[in-house]
């Protein structure tokens, strides 16, 4: 594992991510419309350091969400050649970073690899921002990760104000910046700096313990505890959309006659159309049985799966559900139900 | 607590006590800042979770399509406009909602205080006497309420119900601002189709497909709706422009003519689409052909549910 440590001027990032540029696609937060979104740039100076977190999680440049597998016309295929061009990330919130570990047990296991997805995460370098101000609604160290987490981060950047200490955390996080002019000796007082900073920030996050969730979800599938959980719900897809770990989609053929395209949409769990079967029969027939699946998913299949909760508290589900039905508070009821 | 929050438990309370109705829809506190959440109360006992504030967001008659038995439901002067309109397509049946009327000072549009505070968090906000005062983390500013309310709360002229079977406290009277509510629907109308159309198209190109705007909508209710339709299927179901933009237009018309611009799919897109300037044209133009408001009363036949001879018809060519 690489450990090299450096430190580079703010305002020398502009720089570095121009060079980076010459021979990659570099994504990066960007500020459009009002929102903030990790998009590619075309010169350094576009990315916006001072944000909180982007609106849509980045999982999308892994994860689009919609892409076209195939077309056709009259019996001849073309494929879509997968992802060639090398990639970086710049910026990502060690939340984003934690929740591709995640993506990639569904993604990237041992009994089936997505190539559309692997190629992707292959092929990007993935330069992670520390979190020195977490927001409220933040509750990363409570489903295993932390403001300045490295987990699928390949270099962790942490704002010292007018510099920023840089941590490699892969070699080829270490080959982007070992040859770059931009970069000096850490100090050690930029070290520890950075410990305090890290600590402070860890302090700030609250939220749910997870503990014991699991079992206690474990006897609850047929629980009263559903009957009226839902009944807020408005039924929409925020809150699974916006989610990084969220990785539901559907697949369809968008044809008229002998031609069209095989696609490969998002879906979420929280649309009656999901589990519509061609019947007429839905599995699922109600709110109640949609977030009861959501919370399933998240806190007790993925646990008997892979042993991690799909989720990685990034709050976006609390901020932006338009009725505050807020995913700690039912953690929270589940826990002491 | 307010007084007319005191007002609107007690009468929760006796309509439930009673038994005029199983079931209280309303809003209680809600777990961020400037939020409140929709809160169903069966029992009598738990009336005290009942709040009333600038941040009721939601449009709760959205909820009525679901609901079975009597049902109260706290509404303010959009809420029952939109129930009328229900009542009217024969959604519900007036005999089973009791309308608990509520004055209306218009509602918080939050992503216009996110503006302001450019990403600072809020920790506290406090309103009273027509400000709102807001804290986080080593900052607290004040502003006036009327400049962070939804843009269809400040020009609105129907804040008080005007259907009720119980109202609480004091009327609120005409609109928060005297200025034209048609005006940024007139600032599009002067452009040119092709500055429209590329208006439009970036608004929808941040459309992440979610359908929060349809689910939030009370005028929404249809049992599947056209863009979930698979057979056949009129739209393709991806990022595609052309058909994140034909779900929107189609919606928009569905709802002309019963839309009454609450705001409630506004409030509810996360990525902050102008879906505003799309139904409010409509609502204008149903204003303008047939001197039609949505929502005001039961009797009248909302004009594109009929025809008549001498309707406007130039457009026919």
């Amino acid at each position: 594992m690489a450990n090299g440590k450096w430190q580079i001027a703010s305002l020398k990032i502009a720089a570095f991510l121009d060079d980076l540029l010459k021979a990659h696609r570099v994504f990066a937060p960007v500020k459009r419309d009002g929102l903030v979104s990790f998009e590619p740039i075309g010169r350094g100076d576009e990315a916006l350091l001072g944000f909180r977190n982007s609106k849509r999680s980045p999982k999308e440049i892994f994860f689009p969400c919609s892409e076209t597998l195939f077309a056709y016309q009259e019996g001849e295929i073309t494929v879509v050649p997968l992802l060639e061009e090398r990639r970086v990330i710049f910026g990502m919130r060690p939340c984003d970073a934690r929740s591709l570990i995640l993506l990639d047990k569904v993604f990237d296991a041992p009994d089936y690899q997505d190539p559309y997805y692997v190629a992707r995460r292959e092929n990007t370098v993935i330069i992670g921002l520390g979190c020195n101000r977490p927001l409220s609604t933040c509750f990363c160290t409570t489903v295993g990760g932390g403001p300045f987490a490295v987990d699928g981060l390949d270099l962790l950047f942490t704002d010292l104000g007018d510099r920023y200490l840089v941590e490699a955390i892969t070699e080829r996080g270490e080959a982007l910046v070992a040859d770059s002019p931009h970069f000096r000796e850490e100090t050690t007082a930029d070290v520890n700096l950075k410990a305090e900073i890290a600590a402070r920030a860890e302090q700030a996050v609250s939220g749910p313990s997870v503990e014991g969730v699991k079992e206690q979800l474990d006897g609850m599938y047929d629980d009263p505890f559903w009957d009226e959980l839902h009944e807020k719900c408005l039924g929409c897809a925020v809150c699974t959309y916006l989610c990084p770990t969220c990785h539901c989609f559907d697949i369809v053929d968008e044809a008229v006659n002998a031609q069209g395209r095989r696609v490969r949409n998002w879906d979420s769990c929280q649309f009656p159309l999901f589990t519509l079967h061609a019947s007429g029969h839905n599995p699922r027939p109600s709110g109640k049985e949609r977030m009861r699946q959501r919370m399933m998913h998240k806190f007790r299949y993925f646990v008997e799966n892979f042993g991690e909760v799909a989720c990685v508290g990034c709050g976006r589900c609390v901020r932006e559900c338009p009725v505050n039905l807020d995913i700690r508070a039912v953690i929270e009821a589940i826990r002491t139900s | 607590m307010s007084e007319l929050e005191e007002l609107l438990r007690e009468t929760a309370r006796q309509l439930l006590a009673e038994g005029s109705i199983e079931l209280v829809i309303g809003y209680e506190r809600g777990t961020l800042p400037l939020r409140t959440t929709p809160c169903f109360i069966r029992d009598p006992d738990q009336v005290e979770r009942l709040v009333w504030n600038a941040s009721c967001e939601n449009n709760l008659a959205t909820y009525l399509h679901r609901a079975t038995g009597k049902v109260g439901i706290v509404a303010k002067g959009c809420d029952a406009r939109s129930i009328v309109g229900e009542i009217v397509e024969r959604q519900i049946a007036r005999e089973d909602v009791v309308i608990i009327g509520v004055p209306c000072q218009g509602v918080i549009d939050r992503t216009k205080i996110e503006a302001r505070l450019d990403g600072r968090d809020v920790l506290e906000a406090d309103v009273s006497e027509g400000l709102i005062t807001l804290r986080g983390e080593g900052f607290e500013e004040t502003l006036n309420l009327g400049e962070v309310l939804s843009e269809g709360c400040v020009t609105c002229h129907h804040r008080d119900p005007t259907l009720y079977d119980v109202f609480i406290g004091e009327p609120s009277g005409g609109a928060v601002e005297d200025r034209d509510e048609y005006a940024a629907v007139q600032a599009l109308e002067a452009q040119t189709a092709d500055e429209r159309w590329a208006y439009f198209a970036n608004e929808f190109s941040r459309c992440i497909r979610c359908y929060a705007c349809r689910e939030a909508c009370p005028c929404c209710y249809c049992a599947e709706c056209f863009v979930d339709q698979t057979q056949p299927c009129w739209f393709g179901k991806g990022d595609d422009l052309s058909d994140v933009m034909a779900f929107h237009i189609v919606r928009a018309y569905h709802v002309a003519g019963r839309c009454l611009d609450c705001g409630a799919c506004v409030r509810a897109c996360p990525m902050h689409i102008d879906l505003r300037a799309l139904v409010k044209k409509l609502e204008k133009d149903v204003r303008e052909l047939y001197s039609y408001e949505a929502g005001l009363h039961l009797e009248t036949v909302p004009p594109l549910a009929t025809f008549q001879p001498d309707d406007p018809q130039e457009f026919i060519k």
